[in-house]
């Protein structure tokens, strides 16, 4: 680099010159990687605060009484006479505390997010850029992309009131507020993160692809679909890993538009509640240091969990894939 | 969701708070209140300030046990286990009524339902009466709104109605009176309750067969009527003792009715 720069021109280098262009790359090399372990420690203490405070679930003797690993997991007990099951009602003479509903609620929103979501996202990428003009494009690109500006109070708020009376309408929905209702409003949230993200690996993938695939007589179409696609395939599921980790932590939109119930059950037209959306409804009332209240902090840790978890697993398949597409280029 | 960004602010409100304030926090049904009374407070007495949030009456006397409110709204008599917790840190808590209010039964304006009693209403939010037809209505299913757990009407519903028994998990739990009342307004199998002074574009029920007015109410007849306090540590004093006179004044007295509930006084 340091010959580089001297090609580069500047004054012709002597010992003292070169010695002190060494001292001051060294110093912005310093500063650079300082910043980038300050984000680093940022995540790590944000981390080792938030599992500090679900801590006492596992020490605490009077807080594992009323939240034991198995009451936060397993069925319990829930009224005379009728059958063991799950039911998140932390504020109660018993609080019954299962993480169960909580668990397919988030799961039930994300899967009709994500059902909606890449598919819509993937192929308006696709589209933007392999088929669209250049006009359309500078016009589609933007516009998808500003839809990740929208304020999530406000598509929550539209989701309230305008989009669960049209599903009620259409589907006939028993609750009116349902995971469907919330799933497709978060879908508009995470369509612009897969939207944005695979844009680039589509348009990052070299022209010789495109080029040689025409050349062999590949339809337009074909070319896009069969050799585009598969080429920036780690892109694309880089994209949905993202989607994806928007849909599980979204807050304002489920708890708005979800109904909040914590009912177990496989059924999209039922209300669900969410783990994002019970930390922010129940965090306002806990008293410091209850049980309650590391359970919330234990929520975060989980939700902390699954996105590290995904992200992990989500770049080990990425390298996979990028190395075995190297390898057979080769 | 008004309700939503006010447990945001709720939430910050401590780190803004400075000496020579009053702070007063807690109660989502009485936050309309306590904010006309600091209004009609400030305007009397220009030097003093009062700030109001709202969150929850639970909100509210854990702001009080942290020490971070010195007036916390409640819209039921605090439980044993905060009791503890505030003398615990030293300090009594003086519980001063305010106002009374009926938590009103709503459905929607076209149920043909106009009365339930309270063993009906009970069945429905413990989950097991599911469908209009068993309580005189149609043959259509029972969508139950409820309250967030750190709602005073919720707690109070919960021990008045469900006899401290948990809510059916199907209840949908919404952020404010007036989230309940939007969504049973939109729903026509629903039911909802809430504070009577937010009841608007649905339809109150009677309870036992006794309408949610002034007089039920104040006598006590009506069965889901209920005090609303305030909370101090310790006898009020200074301040904090001149708003809560100003609040149990003619004056504030009126107020209490104009916002909708019913004056102790």
């Amino acid at each position: 680099m340091d010959a580089a720069a001297i090609t580069l021109g500047g004054p012709p280098a002597t010992p003292a010159r070169s010695r002190r262009r060494q001292r001051r790359e060294a110093a912005i090399e310093a500063a650079i990687t300082l910043v980038a372990l300050t984000g680093i420690a940022a995540v790590a203490l944000i981390f080792v605060f938030v599992a500090k405070e679900a801590l006492p679930l596992l020490l605490d003797p009077a807080v594992r009484g009323e939240a034991s690993l198995s009451k936060l997991f397993l069925p319990q007990l829930l009224r005379v006479g009728k059958p063991e099951g799950f039911m998140w009602q932390p504020v109660s003479t018993i609080p019954k505390v299962s993480m169960i509903p909580l668990f397919i609620g988030t799961l039930k929103t994300t899967i009709v997010a994500m059902l909606v979501a890449v598919p819509v996202g993937v192929a308006a990428a696709l589209f933007s850029a392999e088929f669209a003009p250049r006009r359309v494009r500078e016009v589609v690109k933007p516009v998808i992309e500003l839809l990740a500006g929208i304020p999530s109070v406000v598509l929550g708020f539209f989701a309230l009131m305008v989009l669960a009376s049209v599903l009620q309408g259409a589907f006939g929905f028993t609750f009116r507020l349902n995971a469907v209702v919330a799933g497709l409003a978060l879908a508009v949230t995470v369509v612009p993160v897969v939207f944005t993200v695979s844009e680039d690996a589509l348009t990052a993938v070299p022209r010789s692809y495109r080029e040689a695939s025409l050349a062999l007589g590949a339809t337009r179409w074909e070319t896009a679909w069969r050799v585009v696609l598969p080429a920036a395939a780690p892109g694309v599921l880089a994209a949905v890993v993202l989607g994806f980790g928007r849909a599980i932590g979204e807050t304002m939109i489920v708890l708005m538009a979800s109904g909040n119930a914590a009912i177990t059950s496989w059924s999209f037209g039922d209300s669900v509640r969410t783990l994002s959306a019970t930390i922010a409804a129940e965090m306002g009332e806990v008293v410091f240091g209850g049980a309650h209240y590391s359970i919330l902090f234990f929520i975060g840790v989980e939700l902390f969990l699954f996105t590290f978890v995904l992200n992990t697993a989500a770049g080990a398949i990425v390298h996979r894939l990028v190395r075995r597409m190297t390898a057979s280029d080769a | 969701m008004v309700r939503s960004l006010l447990l945001a602010a709720a939430l910050v409100a401590p780190a803004l708070s400075f000496a020579g304030n009053t702070t007063v926090k807690g109660s989502d049904t009485m936050v309309v209140l306590a904010q006309r009374w600091a209004e009609a407070w400030m305007k009397q007495q220009p030097s003093k300030k009062v700030q109001v949030t709202g969150g929850g009456s639970g909100t509210g006397i854990a702001a009080l046990i942290n020490g971070t409110t010195d007036v916390a709204t409640v819209s039921r008599t605090m439980k044993a286990d905060e009791k503890a917790k505030l003398e615990a840190r030293g300090a009594t808590p003086v519980e001063t009524a305010v106002a009374r209010d009926g938590v009103a039964v709503y459905v929607n304006s076209a149920n043909p339902v106009e009365s339930l009693t309270v063993e009906q209403l009970r069945g429905i939010y413990l989950g097991d009466v599911t469908n209009w037809k068993q309580v005189g209505g149609k043959d259509a299913p029972i969508v139950i709104y409820s309250r967030e757990n750190s709602s005073g009407t919720y707690v109070f519903v919960k021990e008045h109605v469900l006899k401290g028994e948990d809510f059916a998990p199907q209840a949908q739990t919404l952020p404010g009176t007036a989230a309940v009342v939007n969504a049973v307004s939109k729903e026509k199998n629903g039911i909802g309750y809430g504070g009577g002074a937010y009841a608007r574009g649905v339809k109150e029920l009677r309870v036992d067969g006794i309408a949610p007015t002034k007089e039920a109410v104040l006598s006590g007849k009506y069965p889901l009527s209920r005090p609303l306090f305030v909370y101090t540590k310790g006898a009020p004093a200074g301040e904090v003792k001149e708003f809560i006179d100003f609040c149990l004044s003619q004056a504030g007295q009126k107020i209490v009715t104009d916002v909708g509930y019913f004056p102790v006084k």
